[in-house]
């Protein structure tokens, strides 16, 4: 797929690549085997018709294509940009056991921006209401839920803590890989179905899951509030100014539109060299971010085990790398040097060594004695990891949570330790991805849909 | 949008809101604070809640003219609306029951200790106010503290009404007087005040409180730019506080921490288009 040439992007914040023209994708369509038992479909958390909606792509039918998807994935703009495909319909791709897989990701990413474009709007009429439904969070796992929810004709109002709605894919994922407009419009098809955005409420401070399902008379709840809570390292000089959690870096520059400043009012300070530490799809992001914004001379991964161990996408590193981003491989931070001032001076790291597997499966780093050095850098973002927010955790009576501060949801169903409450994506699982998040609101909606009418009968009776 | 019911000049520089927010002025306890921006790229920015009306669905909010969003936000009137107003935020502040407690409001300050010194008048305990500024001309909501304190004491650091000096002069003397009947100190105000609040009581081993203002984004405990270390520990003020024991708090760091922006404040000062004056053309 063509792509902005990254001595070019890395100065602005747009798409990098530009998508499909109409042939390119008729032609990717025409080298799909149209298997008789879809292995890719499988492969597909929010079991999207791919075969199909490939087909119609052949016959350069992209408005049913769009239709088609739609109807089991409410976020297609967004899965075609940012799904690993590579782990999911793409690896089981017949094609790609001797060629390359087809470009499922880049086709279903083609239909949803051709949908965009042409203004095109599926006709939806609810059904006969069947209940209401209060979803927490608008992310991925909230508004795939209440997408569904809303097709099976209940009435859906989802909170927003923020000022926008999306979540991680507003104020985490950059614009150049998941353009904020793209979001949007994904939102508005939503908001056309009749699901309703509340944003600036924070659920746990300005309302109470109880009152949720006590006087505001919703009949169920779901959680999708993700993984919010940013992780430190606890090494010395971590509150010095100028380090930032991947969280507040990414937040100021995608959310606040920190790039912008002062045309919008809020600032962000990377000043000359920027040093990312983790080796996650949030790293990647900070980093790329960072490489992009004025006046900043470098960008570097620090990372304590090799490559091959790199939780980030192929092709998210790929791309950094491109770009110009240095990475520090095996390399682990000791502490934060103090410039006298209170600010970053630099970053004492230790090499490492990999060991025998952890629990994990992946080879356990081990530091080097003596091997300590200092990296240069007067900025440093920590992206390690998040954890579920605890607000609704502390403010839910009887709600469960593990030692990890994640929501214990039933695997299938999302149902909590709490009747009538659901949880689905980072705040089950920990971190992790879009489509997974995706998967578990799906999974939800058809629980509490099923809990919901149950009750009802019961009431009945 | 949430519209401004109502707009008060305390001072030149410093005015009081009351903003239509039901859903906030719910839940909202003396302590906690909201979130607001001013237009659509606006920044988001904490303000301690004032004052609120259940009934009436309002908060009251206090803001001094420091940054660009204080200044835009002191260009609205009655009638206009906020674009965003989230909360209530944080941790009610915890407050006793009983005793007799002293508390400070410095500059600004007086506007976040109104609301507590309010709750704990009507809860019995006895309150010795102090409220201090530059000059009388810069003192606020003194009316109300008057009324809601067992006796006000007024400094201004040059003389021009009450205590001539700083609302830290007053405290020494009352330190010094009648420290054993001293139960709580709680202090609101600049860091540096309350770096010099907290070193003067804690020879005395008066329990002091705090409410701390700093750098914040989304206010939910998600990004940690208002991280603190108090008692060797890192919290983040916007849902750990904003109230903490001002004997554990490490303020050096809190106030290196409070001034990252600071050349970027001026900045968007200086180029804003808010037809305001001062350099906020």
């Amino acid at each position: 797929m063509p792509e902005q040439d990254p001595a070019e992007r890395i100065h602005n914040f747009d798409e990098v690549p530009f998508g499909y023209s109409p042939e390119q994708a008729v032609e990717e369509a025409s080298r799909c085997l149209s298997c008789k038992k879809p292995a890719c479909e499988s492969g597909c958390p929010v079991e999207v018709r791919i075969r199909d909606m490939i087909g119609l792509i052949r016959e350069r039918r992209f408005a049913d294509a769009y239709f088609l998807v739609k109807e089991t994935n409410s976020l297609p703009a967004i899965c075609g940009r940012v799904c690993p495909q590579e782990e999911q319909c793409e690896k089981y791709c017949i094609m790609g056991k001797k060629h390359e897989p087809i470009a499922i990701g880049r086709l279903e990413r083609f239909v949803a921006d051709f949908a965009l474009r042409e203004g095109l709007r599926e006709d939806f009429t609810p059904g006969d209401r069947q209940g209401w439904v209060a979803v927490v969070g608008s992310g991925p796992a909230g508004l795939t839920a209440a997408g569904d929810l809303r097709r099976l004709g209940y009435e859906v109002t989802v909170f927003e803590a923020l000022h926008a709605p999306g979540g991680v894919l507003i104020y985490g994922i950059p614009e150049f890989r998941l353009p904020k407009r793209v979001v949007a419009a994904e939102i508005e098809t939503l908001r056309d179905m009749g699901v309703e955005i509340r944003t600036n409420v924070v659920v746990g401070k300005t309302v109470t899951v109880d009152e949720l399902l006590g006087d505001l008379g919703y009949d169920a709840v779901f959680l999708g509030t993700g993984a919010g809570l940013p992780n430190f390292l606890g090494i010395p000089g971590e509150n010095l100014n100028g380090v930032y959690s991947a969280n507040e870096f990414l937040t100021r520059v995608n959310l606040m539109r920190a790039y912008l400043f002062p045309e919008w009012d809020t600032p962000i300070k990377p000043r000359r060299r920027v040093a990312v530490l983790g080796g996650g799809n949030v790293a990647m992001d900070a980093a790329r971010c960072a490489r992009r914004l004025r006046g900043v001379e470098s960008s570097t991964i620090v990372y304590r085990r090799s490559r091959k161990e790199m939780p980030a996408r192929v092709e998210e590193i790929h791309h950094a790398e491109e770009e110009g981003i240095r990475f520090e491989l095996l390399t682990n931070p000791v502490r934060i040097l103090d410039d006298g001032q209170g600010w970053v001076a630099g970053m004492e790291c230790i090499r490492m060594e990999l060991g025998e597997p952890d629990a994990s499966g992946r080879r356990r780093p081990i530091p080097i004695p003596g091997s300590e050095f200092v990296i240069e850098c007067d900025t440093v973002v920590v992206a390690i990891g998040t954890t579920p927010n605890p607000l609704i955790a502390q403010t839910t009576p009887g709600l469960e949570v593990n030692r990890w501060g994640c929501v214990v949801a039933e695997p299938g169903t999302g149902q909590t330790s709490r009747e009538g409450v659901f949880a689905g994506g980072d705040v089950v699982t920990g971190a992790a991805t879009v489509i997974l998040a995706m998967g578990a609101g799906k999974q939800a909606a058809v629980a509490i849909d099923r809990y919901i009418q149950e009750k009802r009968k019961k009431g009945a009776r | 949008m949430y519209k401004i019911l109502k707009k008060r000049k305390l001072n030149p520089v410093t005015h009081l809101f009351v903003v239509h927010a039901p859903l906030v002025a719910r839940r909202a306890e003396p302590g906690q604070f909201v979130i607001l921006r001013v237009r659509p790229e606006g920044e988001r920015i904490p303000l301690t809640i004032c004052d609120y009306d259940r009934s009436e669905g309002t908060i009251t909010i206090v803001a001094q003219e420091v940054g660009k969003t204080t200044r835009l936000l002191g260009r609205l009137e009655e009638g206009d609306s906020l674009v965003d107003f989230v909360g209530p935020l944080g941790k009610p502040a915890p407050l006793p029951d009983e005793g007799h407690v002293v508390a400070i409001g410095g500059g600004i300050g007086a506007a976040p200790v109104y609301p507590k010194v309010r709750a704990m008048h009507e809860r019995g305990v006895r309150v010795t106010g102090i409220i201090g500024a530059r000059t009388a001309e810069l003192l606020i909501l003194e009316e109300e503290m008057a009324a809601v304190c067992d006796r006000l004491f007024v400094a201004t650091d040059d003389g021009t009404k009450g205590y001539h000096g700083f609302v830290t002069g007053v405290l020494e003397r009352l330190l010094r007087e009648e420290a054993e009947d001293i139960d709580e100190v709680l202090a609101v105000g600049p860091m540096v005040m309350m770096r010099a609040v907290a070193d003067m009581t804690r020879p005395y081993g008066i329990r002091t409180m705090i409410s701390v203002d700093p750098i914040m984004v989304d206010g939910t405990g998600m990004c940690g730019a208002c991280r603190l270390t108090v008692g060797g520990k890192t919290r983040f003020a916007c849902v750990d506080g904003p109230t903490f024991d001002a004997h554990e708090v490490d303020f050096e760091e809190a106030i290196r921490r409070s001034r990252m922006y600071v050349e970027e404040q001026q900045l968007a000062l200086h180029t804003c288009s808010c037809g305001g004056d001062e350099g906020c053309r």
